[in-house]
């Protein structure tokens, strides 16, 4: 049986986790987290957590699917069986297949595919524990393992969602307000050249409210960009006392 | 895994060219301005044997959709409802491009984005679809059948789909005394219960210019697509952009309006078509 729609926007503003409605969750990012991979990254969202590692540019296979003049990429966001509530069957789902789409089209706009013409880059995200923004965190998650892995890049790729729960426009939505929420909208940017590269909307809005949802999720990816570049960093400061 | 497309077609460079300083100017390969949709026809209850049925012309651009209603199970989470599936197939008939085989990215992300576009504003009534609550409800079966590949296939099948579920009739269904469901398609009790309506406008973007309903041709050239459903009340009921490039903030809010703008004429084109016929 369905169960109750909990109260999405308590009394006091906030919403159900204490947050206003403009603030995201506690985000952590850390960059470098797998010796395999050329790049890689773990980057958590509240509860959400997702690891993302690039391979590449690196031969494809079967040559037929190269392209003459740049490289191609090939995207797989995929949920671990354990991510969810009830176990997920690690087969690709519908929703998976589609994302990896999407996903796959936000991280080419910033790429310059054209320095590896024949060549792949290759990029995983897994999902390991999903609580709302599961695609948003993954796209954070895979441009820092881009970055990571050295591949030139026209400015990194940050992601949020934004939702409408109980009529109030939020960002950065948890897995509750997207089950129960109006409407859900993630978005990813480059932030620092202004250019959006991944757009959905899983509901209803008004023209002003998209608007108002879409300077919502600037204001949240402007943060989020912000995390990033130190992360980036980070690992680097790490590194030098060892070598003095 | 999802892969950058390599199998595309290859258009001439001389015509790429002409696509791009035409539309700079104003205009488009086929003599449309960019805010013109393709000659559109609608043939709805095209197969008469489907519940509800409707093809679609969009210029070159032919897609079929039939609806199927069927007895079944509900969702534990929605027990009093009805249920709506919509799939689509990108035939092989209809491109040199389609092979055989279950629906590929193109073709899920096509259905995924229809969906939500019924589903969220709820334009069908799935409460009223109920037969046995908890128990038996119906099925809307939505297949989505593109015949010919000339470019815009979304809009196209979005406005097939809308159609063909105006058109929808529902058979008629008696529960004995012992709860059997029985169901007889040779009869119709009415139509398919509607809440709103919804097209989708596909916003294409080459350079720093805006176009609707691009061609095969022209998809071909384009940077990104921005997809907006717009409902009969002039809201935003859904949205996708695809393709690798890029929109900014500004070519977003104007791919809205323009989608916005561009939706009213799609809507008039479903009621003189579907709904006064």
């Amino acid at each position: 049986m369905k169960k109750e729609k909990p109260k999405l926007i308590r009394e006091d503003g906030l919403r159900h986790d204490g947050r206003r409605p403009d603030e995201l969750r506690p985000i952590r990012m850390e960059v470098g987290v797998l010796s395999n991979a050329n790049g890689s990254a773990l980057v958590e969202y509240g509860k959400t957590k997702v690891i993302a590692a690039v391979y590449g540019p690196r031969e494809l296979h079967p040559r037929h699917i190269s392209l003459p003049d740049r490289a191609v990429i090939r995207c797989r966001y995929h949920m671990a069986p354990f991510s969810t509530e009830e176990r997920k069957n690690p087969a690709p789902s519908r929703r998976e297949i589609e994302l990896s789409k999407v996903i796959r089209e936000a991280l080419e706009a910033a790429v310059f595919t054209e320095l590896y013409p024949r060549a792949t880059i290759d990029v995983f995200i897994e999902v390991l524990q999903a609580d709302g923004g599961t695609r948003t965190t993954g796209i954070t998650a895979a441009a820092l393992a881009l970055a990571d892995a050295g591949i030139p890049l026209r400015d990194l790729v940050a992601g949020v969602a934004v939702g409408k729960v109980d009529g109030v426009l939020v960002l950065d939505i948890d897995q509750l307000e997207d089950e129960y929420g109006e409407a859900d909208m993630p978005v990813a940017m480059m932030p620092s050249l202004g250019k959006i590269t991944l757009l959905q909307l899983n509901g209803v809005l008004t023209p002003e409210e998209f608007r108002e949802a879409l300077k919502l999720a600037e204001k949240g990816i402007k943060e989020i960009y912000r995390m990033q570049r130190e992360a980036l960093k980070k690992k680097y400061v790490e590194i030098k006392p060892e070598e003095t | 895994m999802s892969t950058t497309p390599s199998n595309i077609p290859i258009l001439p460079k001389l015509k790429k060219e002409s696509i791009r300083t035409l539309v700079a100017k104003g205009i488009r390969i086929d003599g449309r301005k960019l805010n013109e949709y393709r000659k559109i026809v609608i043939e709805p209850n095209y197969i008469p044997k489907a519940e509800g049925s409707a093809l679609v012309r969009m210029g070159d651009t032919v897609v079929l959709v039939g609806v199927k209603m069927e007895v079944g199970q509900p969702f534990p989470d929605t027990p009093n409802e009805g249920v709506l599936m919509v799939n689509a197939e990108f035939v092989p008939l209809a491109s040199p491009t389609f092979e055989p085989g279950p629906p590929d990215e193109n073709a899920i992300e096509l259905a995924r984005v229809i969906d939500r576009s019924l589903r969220e504003i709820r334009v069908i009534d799935l409460e009223k679809l109920a037969i046995i609550p908890g128990e038996k409800v119906w099925m809307v079966w939505v297949d989505i059948y593109v015949l010919n590949h000339a470019g815009n296939l979304l809009d196209a099948s979005s406005l097939a789909a809308m159609a063909a579920l105006m058109v929808t009739k529902m058979p008629k269904v008696e529960v004995s005394e012992q709860g059997e469901v029985k169901v007889d398609k040779s009869v119709h009790v009415g139509s398919l219960p509607l809440n709103h309506r919804v097209v989708t406008v596909t916003v294409g973007k080459l350079d720093e210019y805006l176009l609707v309903d691009p061609t095969d041709e022209e998809e071909l050239v384009l940077d990104a697509k921005l997809a907006v459903s717009v409902s009969e009340d002039g809201r935003i009921a859904g949205m996708q952009k695809m393709g690798p490039g890029d929109f900014t903030v500004d070519e977003v809010y104007k791919a809205v309006n323009l989608a916005l703008e561009t939706g009213k004429e799609l809507h008039s084109i479903l009621e003189e078509y579907v709904a006064k016929r």
